[in-house]
């Protein structure tokens, strides 16, 4: 039986302003919607799209803020266009909407996240232990409720690189992309090494090879995460510990693990890594100069990074797990 | 003549969803030069949406639980319309493919004693969901992926196909496509071809389906002259979000219900008491009080009827929100307020908690959610061979939603993603089996590969035709409006003529903007597929003349045995003579659909379904 097809009430308007260009430049565009009740700031670009720009370029999967692929930054704010009610924001101003800084642009709103997915292939996957022979019988591992949820936390992450972005370590420093892994592979190396079934050992890696040093524990990026990941305080400062008993004191980091286990050296667990070939295959001319829209005279807000606490080792207290 | 590049694999697999990654991995194991495209990044694909669990008779909280069982539930929740040996092979694989999830990283909620803990959700007897909150699909993808990384496997990221390539002796031997971030055009030629490619919701205005919905395998397979089945059979969940409007159609999870949710109209009723059909009334509680008893233990009462089967309870809302009883926005109350408490809500139902919190200003631990059925699952899709997913042209495979067969007339919350794991793995090894067993030199038409390219380019070249939104918008306000939840055979016959018009509205886009990451000609190249498969579900829909599963009519409100005995089966029987239709496809006038004859059920499987197990 024919579906009634509900429409909304509109009521007065929004402005948007929405920057559009690509590698070689570009400028704010404003665009003028009639505001309506309930909307993100994805909705009323989707409805700038169905009229006037058939061509803004927005990435976007599930509008649900499960996916992380509508990451850019709102007022200056690295945020999810999919997750950011209008009704946020400060009424009756115009909307800025910008691409997220840290990665180079492709056109509009739409950036080359691929460094993070470089970044992922130098982390050593997960090198689960043997069942016992109790687990063997059972047919699974057996795990307690309260050792995974350490891990659950991180594996919670959607991978929008809202941190990636907003950390200065690459946001200001594009040179240390390099040698940087940033806070969603801190993240991801803190999930494994909490993993109550992982026996690899990334602690010389992380320091020498991701720059865990490099990270001066500002929490910009636990202030932006939409999965609201504790990153700073329950994986990058328990890391760093970890990474500093490595250096002095073996017998200390053997002390806090979760589970007895074997765990094998840096150089062994970077051989496990994945070195041969792209696992992902870049289109030609992705990767472009990196932009830098908002030091081009628009006028975009910036978003500043609470001034940086210079703590390269966390306070000895804290036991990390 | 256009430029492009090209790559040469063994096994490609068009979906990176888990699905995809699955058959990827194995294939990639079994020594074979395996790749994956997909149209958006890495990770992101639909399965990253699925919220409440795994499907997997493990038996980890209710032993009594096995095979054989889970075969029976998933037979009687499909109305029998499905393919037995694929319900069989599901049934009997999926326990191995949960855990060897596990041993690739996946962190499952526990039982006391530690092992997977299972979840109830609608039509399963026993508890039998593997999670992790109500965020389960992340956990399925991102184990992929991991894997898939750790294994170097090759991915093309954001590539969106646009067709199936054959050789001269119509093997499929490839495909076509672009970068979504360059415009540039790609032809990949392999031995074998999986495609993996998910849903179709995105032809329905309200649906929980991601913008890759688009249906695009389902119309590649029919394009390359494959059979596609059950089209007809389109689930529509009973609960979605209804309000804010910005919002309708996203899910909330069945999971909701599996935890002691009840569903209420605005007299304050739990009416799906009075709507409990006669194939589950022995097993569904006929009283709040005996129905409560059940959560706890399921020894002490029948299961409560917000349990039954996705169809019964989407039917039964619809019914409520007709006879005026429904909520202020046209859908009825979720209430798990007052049956747990906030602490518990929050975190066996975290994402739910959010979901609502920050899209409609709703606190879950204090007031009731509304809810209304949404466009979610399509059951049916290519005809495949259950053990290898052979599809029916040679070189072409089929696994996850894309694929027909599995679920019947309706799907059971829980199965499909243990549907991708089982058929994923399946199709990785049939393909790959193929493609080491495919003999000489490929080669591809050139003329086919150069009419695609142009077609693709073509409203470019074209000033004041139509916008492609208006186009789809059209779409899915005809879909929604009549070929939605329930059905009849006039509005039917007027959904053909509008998709009809609106292929010819589709074939005269104009645009501007260049190739490069421009989401108009994105859309623009999704369109054909949308149409077609809008086309399927309207002609298998307007043929099954009764009501099972996930097809129901008004004018034919019953189940008609005879109807239960055959697929609906659409198929272009030449498409190459085919009319052309937009962006140079077969034109959904080619389409036929007519009956065939389910597979028939061997009497010691048979025997499983009636016994009282
Ligand atoms: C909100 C929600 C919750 C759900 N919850 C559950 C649940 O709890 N349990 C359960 O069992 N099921 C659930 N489902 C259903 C289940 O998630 C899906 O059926 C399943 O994930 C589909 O997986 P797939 O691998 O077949 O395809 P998808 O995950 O949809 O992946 C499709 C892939 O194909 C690619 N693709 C498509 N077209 C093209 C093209 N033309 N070119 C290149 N690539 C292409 C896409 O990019 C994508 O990578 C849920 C669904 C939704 C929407
Ligand atoms: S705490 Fe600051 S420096 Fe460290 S990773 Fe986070 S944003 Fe970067
Ligand atoms: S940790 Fe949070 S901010 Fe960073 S990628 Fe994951 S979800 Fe996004
Ligand atoms: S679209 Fe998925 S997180 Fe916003």
């Amino acid at each position: 039986m024919a579906e009634e097809i509900i429409h909304s009430d509109q009521s007065g308007e929004v402005t948007m302003r929405v920057w559009r260009g690509d590698e070689d430049g570009g400028e704010f565009v404003e665009y003028v919607m009639p505001a309506q009740e309930g909307e993100v700031v994805l909705d009323v670009i989707h409805r700038v799209q169905a009229s006037e720009a058939p061509d803004l370029a927005c990435r976007w999967n599930c509008k649900a803020g499960k996916c992380g692929s509508c990451s850019a930054e709102i007022n200056g704010r690295p945020s999810l266009l999919c997750m950011t009610r209008m009704d946020t924001l400060p009424f009756g101003e115009t909307v800025t909407v910008a691409p997220m800084r840290a990665f180079p642009i492709i056109r509009d709103l739409v950036t080359d996240v691929s460094y993070n997915y470089e970044v992922a292939k130098r982390i050593p996957p997960l090198s689960p232990r043997d069942k016992t022979q109790d687990e063997v019988d059972a047919g699974g591992y057996r795990m307690a409720q309260i050792d995974v949820e350490r891990s659950q936390e991180f594996r919670k992450c959607i991978e929008c690189f809202l941190c990636q972005d907003v950390c200065h370590v690459v946001r200001d420093h594009e040179e240390n992309k390099t040698a940087y892994a940033g806070p969603r592979f801190f993240i991801r190396s803190a999930e494994l090494e909490m993993h109550p079934l992982d026996t690899n050992d990334r602690r010389q890696l992380l320091q020498e090879e991701q720059g865990l040093g490099k990270c001066n524990i500002t929490k910009c990026c636990t202030e932006v995460c939409p999965e609201h990941i504790k990153i700073t305080d329950n994986a990058i400062i328990p890391l760093k510990e970890r990474v500093v008993d490595a250096k002095y004191d073996p017998v200390a980091w053997l002390g806090r693990k979760i589970r007895d286990r074997t765990k094998r050296t840096a150089a062994e667990a970077a051989a496990e890594a994945p070195s041969s070939g792209p696992a992902a295959v870049l289109p030609p001319g992705g990767v472009v100069a990196i932009p830098q829209p908002e030091g081009n005279g628009t006028g975009i807000p910036v978003y500043t990074a609470a001034p940086a606490a210079a703590v390269d080792v966390p306070p000895a207290d804290d036991d990390g797990s | 003549m256009t430029e492009y590049e090209s790559h040469d694999f063994d096994v490609i697999i068009i979906g990176a969803g888990g699905a995809g990654l699955r058959a990827a991995v194995e294939a990639q194991a079994m020594g074979l030069r395996t790749a994956v495209v997909c149209k958006s990044l890495l990770g992101k694909a639909h399965t990253v949406m699925a919220e409440g669990g795994i499907a997997a008779a493990m038996g980890n909280v209710y032993p009594e639980d096995n095979w054989k069982v889970h075969f029976r539930d998933t037979m009687r929740g499909g109305k029998l319309l499905n393919n037995w040996r694929m319900a069989q092979l599901h049934a009997q694989e999926a326990p191995e493919r949960v855990r060897e999830l596990e041993a690739w990283g996946a962190l499952f909620d526990r039982t006391e004693d530690g092992l997977i803990l299972q979840r109830d959700f609608g039509g399963h007897r026993y508890a039998r969901l593997a999670h992790v909150g109500d965020r389960t699909g992340l956990e399925l993808i991102r184990t992929m992926q991991q894997k898939a990384v750790a294994d170097g496997l090759e991915v093309f990221m954001e590539l969106k196909v646009l067709r199936l390539l054959h050789d001269v002796d119509g093997t499929v031997s490839g495909l076509v496509g672009y970068w979504r971030p360059t415009g540039g055009f790609v032809v990949l030629k392999a031995k074998s071809v999986v495609l993996a490619t998910g849903s179709v919701g995105k032809s329905w205005m309200y649906t929980s389906n991601s913008w890759e919905s688009t249906g695009d395998g389902h119309a590649m397979a029919l394009w390359a002259g494959a059979d596609l089945i059950d089209m007809e059979c389109v689930q529509f969940h009973p609960t979605g979000m209804v309000w804010p409007l910005s919002v309708r159609g996203i899910l909330v999870t069945e999971g909701v219900r599996g935890d002691g949710g009840v569903l209420r109209n605005s007299d304050g009723e739990r009416f799906m008491f009075d709507y409990v059909p006669d194939m589950f009334r022995d097993e569904t509680a006929d009283s709040e009080d005996e129905a409560d008893k059940w959560y706890d233990d399921h020894t002490a009462g029948r299961r409560p009827p917000e349990l039954l089967p996705r169809d019964e309870v989407a039917r039964s809302i619809n019914s409520e929100v007709k006879a005026g009883r429904g909520s202020p926005h046209g859908g009825v109350f979720l209430d798990i307020a007052t049956r747990r408490t906030a602490e518990d809500i929050r975190r066996r139902l975290p994402s739910m908690y959010h979901q609502f919190k920050e899209l409609a200003g709703v606190d879950i631990t204090a007031e009731a959610m509304e809810v209304g059925p949404t466009c979610h699952y399509i059951m049916g899709g290519v005809r495949v061979d259950a053990d290898t997913t052979a599809a029916t042209v040679p070189g072409l495979f089929a696994a996850g939603e894309v694929a027909g067969g599995m679920h019947g007339a309706n799907r059971l919350g829980g199965n499909s993603l243990s549907d991708l794991l089982v058929f994923g793995r399946r199709a990785g090894i049939g393909a790959a089996e193929f493609a080491e067993g495919r003999q000489g030199e490929i080669s591809l038409d050139e003329g086919q590969i150069q009419e695609v390219i142009d077609a693709a380019v073509a409203p470019f070249e074209r000033e004041g035709g139509e916008n492609p939104y208006d186009v789809h918008q059209s779409l899915q306000e005809t879909m929604q409006s009549l070929v939605g939840i329930i059905r009849n055979g006039s509005e039917l016959e007027d959904a053909l003529v509008k998709i009809e018009e609106l292929e010819d509205r589709a074939a005269n886009i104009s645009l501007a903007g260049g190739t490069k990451y421009n989401p108009g000609w994105n859309l623009t190249t999704d369109l054909p597929a949308m149409l077609t498969v809008s086309k399927c579900t309207a002609m298998g829909a307007l043929n099954r003349k009764e009501s099972r599963g996930g097809q129901t009519r008004d004018d034919y409100p019953m189940a008609d045995p005879e109807m239960g005995k055959v697929n609906f089966v659409e198929r272009i029987s030449d498409p190459s003579a085919a009319a052309r239709g937009v962006g140079g496809t077969p034109s959904v006038r080619s389409i036929t659909s007519q009956p065939e004859p389910v597979p028939v059920l061997p009497d010691e499987l048979r025997a499983l379904l009636e016994e009282a197990l």
